[in-house]
């Protein structure tokens, strides 16, 4: 019996290292890859600790301008999905009870129906209403932002209505009944009484639906227009191309996310330790005594070292220049490199010298660029042997590489045909 | 005492679907009484109730505050406030603002209600707990915050649904109390519903019994008790043991009923069946068990009753014994505890007697807990 | 009980002002928002693929064309069916499926750890690790799968490294990266609503089975699995809806030979610029998933309103 409980134990370990390496382990391994300079994210063979990616990021215009879209775009998200989301649960709880599981089913089919069908339908729905009114294709019925949040919104409210009949499940129709009785007008007792009540569950859905249409692409994809949300920027950056800024992004959502979350769990933790204690509200919302909140709460300790840490790293990208090591890398690419050529040239004197016929050409020139998806492997151990290469990968040559060579994607520069050719030169 | 504003109940029906929750109910509430709705849960007091303070809207017929038909009249705009089964108290409001949230929504200022309020606090003797949250308050606290906070709204009338049943025994004869002060200090009406005949008796000038939708009777306390209208009544205000059988003679308001079991009975006609009762007609014998007691002298006459003892207990005040009654009923008898030692009597046959002025007939009916 | 009973009641509850609010706010929601747009795209979808100028015109008739061809492809073709986007079809359905039992298979257990564990303090940890990838980006999320999967992702040059393997091998092309991603994209939402389920089992009942002789398997079987079904087949209807309707994962993580049915209705739409068809294949996509999600409710005997507790 015993052995079997910790045979159980050591399976439970294993799988739950298992679950939260396949649920974090991708986040990490991104995250690591912003700080390593090759040009392509990756995060093995480590090179040299690089700040540089930050500095892409802050400034590719485009990100920057997908960032302000989704803002915008959350913004009116917010605004619309939280006035329907609250609608759609007041009217539930009064609907005619005939008609209640038909409403229910309605307005939560949009959580189910796929995410492409919703915005096509928008795309078209919008379009037939403009030329059914006749204006002209510019109107604001093709704008990309209002499509979007349209978009957004259909499915977007249905999360929202959920988190509110959540919270109204828990109401007391009884307090609205005391509030008119006691006076109040209908309006009164919705603003005084329900709207209060419903507070933290307006909260909790804006947040949800900002971050619901932040990361939305499916539906955005179809009625963006001329106005791409970071989203669709990303989408466009990791299918064309791509450098590890992408990852610097991931490592700053992560790292707000825990930050959010970790402040989240801290002040419902206190919250709850004072209640228990019966301490009055007050004392909850109130002063911040550092040794006691420590006490009570390891994720406290947690969100003060990720502080840490992140100052530190702040501090230390400031102090730290990679230069040198990426010299010394490049130095030790260069003598690999040389050692390599060295050795080719070597062969090739002694294939020569054994038999007077030209030998194959194993890097020939003229056919590599075509086939390159037949033989992508090699590319990206290509060109770390080029030290012209490297020069290339550093942020300002490679800002925009969806721009300049589309098509070359992943594989980065490898299959420049300059890179070739100097390898080629070198090698004859 | 008849300053306050009167309630009058005319012909009220009402009415869910199919479902007729209040029937003909007609009833007149004196100006500053208090008047209780006494049933058990699901008889159309809580609708009663609901339809007075504006919440719903009688099917037929009138509902009159102060001479004023209510029809139409929202709950918001009717002189009357209401005390909640749960109190529904504002769990986001302090307490101050909880007792003058009336004001609150008249637009008073805050200076203005915050003095208010402690008068109010003052009175219900919770001088500075204003800035506390109601769920910081014990139950009795909350009770007289939202007495508190109905008063405040200066009604004609309050209405009260069942406000004590949450509370424990101890508390809530205390709060019996309390509320009967607090009624006769502002001298309005209250309308009370409750479910428990001890608060309904102790505190009200009238009752009305009910029972699915129908009011059965409406007087004091007293005439509740000792004269019943209906067998529901009688067996839903205090215990009673049932005898069933036929009318045997009618004589200057008392009858002989034969009884399968126990022979002819002698008891009293109730008032509502003086004129209607007739001999031959099927009839029920009420006896309290307070009013039955062991027989000096064992014979049979028109007022004893013989049966056998199975079981007693012993309960402070009184001992109640248990015996053996007609249709798989037990007959139960209790004795005033005179601090005299009993000899058991289990499992004996036992002659209990009775005054019959204290017993009395009605026609056969539904009981209460049938 | 009449409509218009209901409306007058409706006001008299509600106040003219807020309840003008709610009739407006929701009727622009379910009419503007979500049913006209539906029907909108419906009856698109049944019309000619015209230039905008001949729209409303004599050649704007209703057509099955778009539905013809998704099953019976291009006229004049040399195969009787569009084997490509059927196949493609079909394959979505099964690689959806395929995933949303993945998926259930790997939340299960720690769905019913989580859930009967007494909520210590490394539990509340364990779930908020579980909601910082939800938070992450979508894109992202499919983006770090290539970074580990691609040629020169982690995976490759640490088995190269290790000198387990020669050249690296095309996990792009094999579609372990597109199922790991897709798997990985919509986990959160099979794992909460088994977890919040589970929560609320008395454990007593578990104590129970076990102290009447139940094995573990027995006591999953038979306590815990039909007390979870509520939120098992929540889980399961969202991951598979989610995943078949998937576009990014696909479009990222894809191999060039493996298609995702939504990258077809993408193609119709930015490339082909053919929208009547791409709305067709929408509207096949859609009721074919509410088919298979309602015939595995009824199959399981759960309600609608069980979905998204």
């Amino acid at each position: 019996m015993k052995s079997d409980n910790t045979l159980m134990k050591v399976f439970l370990g294993l799988y739950l290292v298992v679950f939260f390496g396949y649920l974090l382990g991708p986040l990490i391994i991104m995250s690591i890859t912003g700080f390593n300079s090759p040009g392509f994210p990756r995060a093995a063979p480590w090179e040299c600790l690089t700040f540089e990616w930050f500095d892409v990021l802050a400034n590719d215009k485009r990100i920057i301008n997908g960032l302000q879209n989704s803002f915008m775009v959350g913004a009116g998200t917010v605004i619309l999905s939280v006035i329907m989301g609250m609608a759609g649960a007041l009217v539930l709880t009064q609907v005619w009870p005939k008609l209640r599981a038909t409403y229910y089913t309605i307005v939560i089919a949009p959580i189910l129906i796929p995410g492409v069908v919703l915005g096509i339908s928008t795309l078209v729905f919008w379009d037939r209403i403009n030329v059914m009114l006749g204006f002209s294709g510019e109107s604001f019925l093709h704008n990309g932002i209002l499509l979007t949040i349209l978009g957004q919104s259909t499915f977007i409210a249905s999360y929202c209505m959920l988190v509110f009949v959540a919270r109204l499940q828990r109401f007391d129709v009884g307090l609205t009944e005391a509030a008119l009785d006691l006076g109040a007008t209908n309006v009164q007792a919705f603003r005084k009484i329900l709207l209060p009540f419903l507070k933290p569950a307006i909260g909790s859905s804006a947040v949800l639906a900002f971050l619901a249409s932040f990361e939305n692409y499916n539906t955005t994809t179809f009625t963006f227009g001329k106005y791409p949300t970071l989203t669709i920027e990303l989408a466009q950056k990791v299918r064309y191309g791509i450098n590890p800024s992408i990852s610097v992004l991931a490592f700053i959502i992560v790292v707000l996310t825990i930050v959010g979350a970790l402040s989240h769990e801290i002040y419902q933790r206190r919250k709850q330790l004072a209640l228990a204690n019966g301490a009055p509200v007050g004392a909850v919302t109130g002063g911040f005594q550092l040794p006691k909140f420590l006490r009570g709460n390891p994720a406290s300790v947690v969100l003060l070292l990720v502080a840490l840490g992140g100052f530190s790293t702040i501090w230390f990208a400031n102090v730290y220049s990679p230069e040198t090591c990426k010299a010394e890398v490049r130095e030790i690419k260069r003598t690999l490199q040389q050692q390599r050529i060295e050795e080719i040239r070597r062969q090739k004197i002694e294939r020569e010298q054994q038999k007077l016929l030209q030998g194959p050409d194993i890097f020939g020139p003229k056919n590599r660029p075509g086939d390159a998806p037949q033989s992508p492997g090699k590319g990206a151990f290509g060109s770390v042997f080029d030290p012209q290469n490297l020069d290339k990968a550093g942020p300002e040559s490679n800002n925009e590489p969806a721009a300049k060579n589309p098509g070359a994607g992943a594989f980065g520069s490898v299959f420049d045909t300059q890179n070739l050719k100097k390898q080629s030169e070198s090698g004859n | 005492m008849s300053q306050g504003v009167g309630v009058n109940l005319q012909d009220v029906w009402i009415r869910f679907g199919d479902f007729v929750a209040v029937r003909e109910a007609n009833v007149d509430i004196e100006g500053g009484s208090f008047f209780s709705f006494l049933g058990p849960s699901g008889c159309g007091k809580t609708t009663i109730l609901r339809a007075v303070s504006g919440f719903l809207e009688p099917s037929d017929g009138k509902i009159l505050i102060g001479g004023n038909d209510m029809a139409g009249i929202g709950p918001n705009k009717r002189p009357t406030a209401l005390i909640f089964q749960n109190l529904a108290l504002f769990p986001l409001m302090k307490v101050w603002e909880n007792i003058t949230f009336s004001l609150e929504v008249q637009g008073v200022g805050a200076a203005d209600r915050r003095k208010r309020a402690d008068e109010l606090l003052d009175m219900i003797a919770l001088a500075g707990q204003g800035d506390k949250l109601p769920s910081e308050l014990s139950g009795g606290q909350k009770q007289r915050v939202a007495i508190a906070r109905a008063l405040c709204a200066s009604p004609d009338v309050l209405l009260l649904d069942e406000p004590l049943s949450a509370l424990d025994l101890k508390l809530r004869q205390h709060m019996r109390t309390e509320l009967r002060q607090i009624q006769q200090r502002v001298g309005i009406t209250f309308i009370y519903i409750t479910h428990d005949q001890g608060e309904a008796l102790t505190m009200s000038d009238n009752v009305a019994v009910m029972r699915h939708g129908i009011i059965d009777q409406i007087a004091d306390g007293q005439s509740i008790y000792d004269d019943p209208a209906t067998p529901f009544v009688a067996s839903f205000v205090g215990e009673n043991n049932v005898f069933r059988g036929k009318v045997k003679s009618i004589e200057n308001g008392m009858a002989i009923i034969s009884t399968n079991r126990t022979g002819d009975l002698h008891a009293r006609v109730g008032t509502s069946a003086r004129e209607t009762m007739k001999v031959g007609d099927k009839a029920m014998i009420f006896i309290r068990p307070e009013a039955l007691s062991i027989a000096e002298t064992n014979s049979a006459s028109n007022h004893r009753i013989k049966a056998l003892v199975t079981n007693e207990e012993f309960e402070g005040q009184a001992y109640n014994v248990f015996l053996e009654g007609g249709e798989g009923k037990e007959i139960k008898m209790s004795l005033v505890n005179q601090g005299k030692i009993r000899q058991s009597s289990m499992g004996k046959d036992m002659f209990l007697e009775y005054d019959p002025e204290q017993s009395i007939v009605l026609p056969e009916g539904e009981l209460a807990n049938e | 009980m009449k409509r218009t009973g209901f409306m007058s009641e409706f006001f008299e509850r509600n106040g003219l002002a807020l309840g003008l609010y709610l009739l407006l706010a929701v009727g622009f929601w379910v009419f503007i928002l979500i049913l006209l747009p539906q029907l909108s795209m419906l009856d698109f979808s049944f019309r000619h693929h015209l230039p905008p100028p001949e729209m409303g015109g004599p050649k704007d008739v209703y057509t099955l064309e778009h539905y013809k061809f998704l099953v019976l492809g291009a006229q004049g073709a040399d195969s009787s069916y569009n084997a490509v986007d059927l196949g493609v079809f079909v394959r979505t359905l099964l690689a959806a499926l395929f995933v949303t039992l993945l998926d259930l298979a790997l939340c299960y257990p720690l769905a019913y750890y989580l859930g009967q564990s007494n909520g210590g303090g490394f539990v509340r940890v364990l779930v908020l690790l579980l909601i910082i990838p939800y938070w992450v980006n979508e894109i992202l999320r499919a983006f770090a799968f290539r970074i580990i999967f691609g040629d020169s992702g982690v995976i490759n040059e640490l088995l190269i490294s290790m000198g387990m393997i020669g050249s690296p091998i095309d996990f792009i092309r094999e579609n372990v990266a597109l199922y790991s991603g897709l798997g990985y994209a919509y986990i959160l939402l099979m794992i909460f609503p088994i977890y919040n389920v589970i929560e609320s089992l008395d454990r007593n009942q578990i104590e129970a089975a076990r102290d009447m002789g139940a094995p573990w398997w027995r006591i999953h079987w038979r306590v815990v699995i039909p007390y979870a079904k509520p939120g098992i087949s929540s889980g399961c209807t969202m991951v598979f809806m989610l995943t078949a309707g998937a576009l990014a994962a696909p479009q990222i993580l894809g191999g060039p030979s493996s298609l995702w049915f939504t990258q077809i209705i993408y193609q119709w739409f930015n490339q082909g610029g053919n929208w009547p068809r791409g709305a067709a294949y929408a509207i096949v996509l859609l009721i074919v998933c509410i088919f298979i999600v309602l015939s595995m409710m009824r199959l399981f005997k759960v309600k609608m309103g069980d979905i998204g507790k």
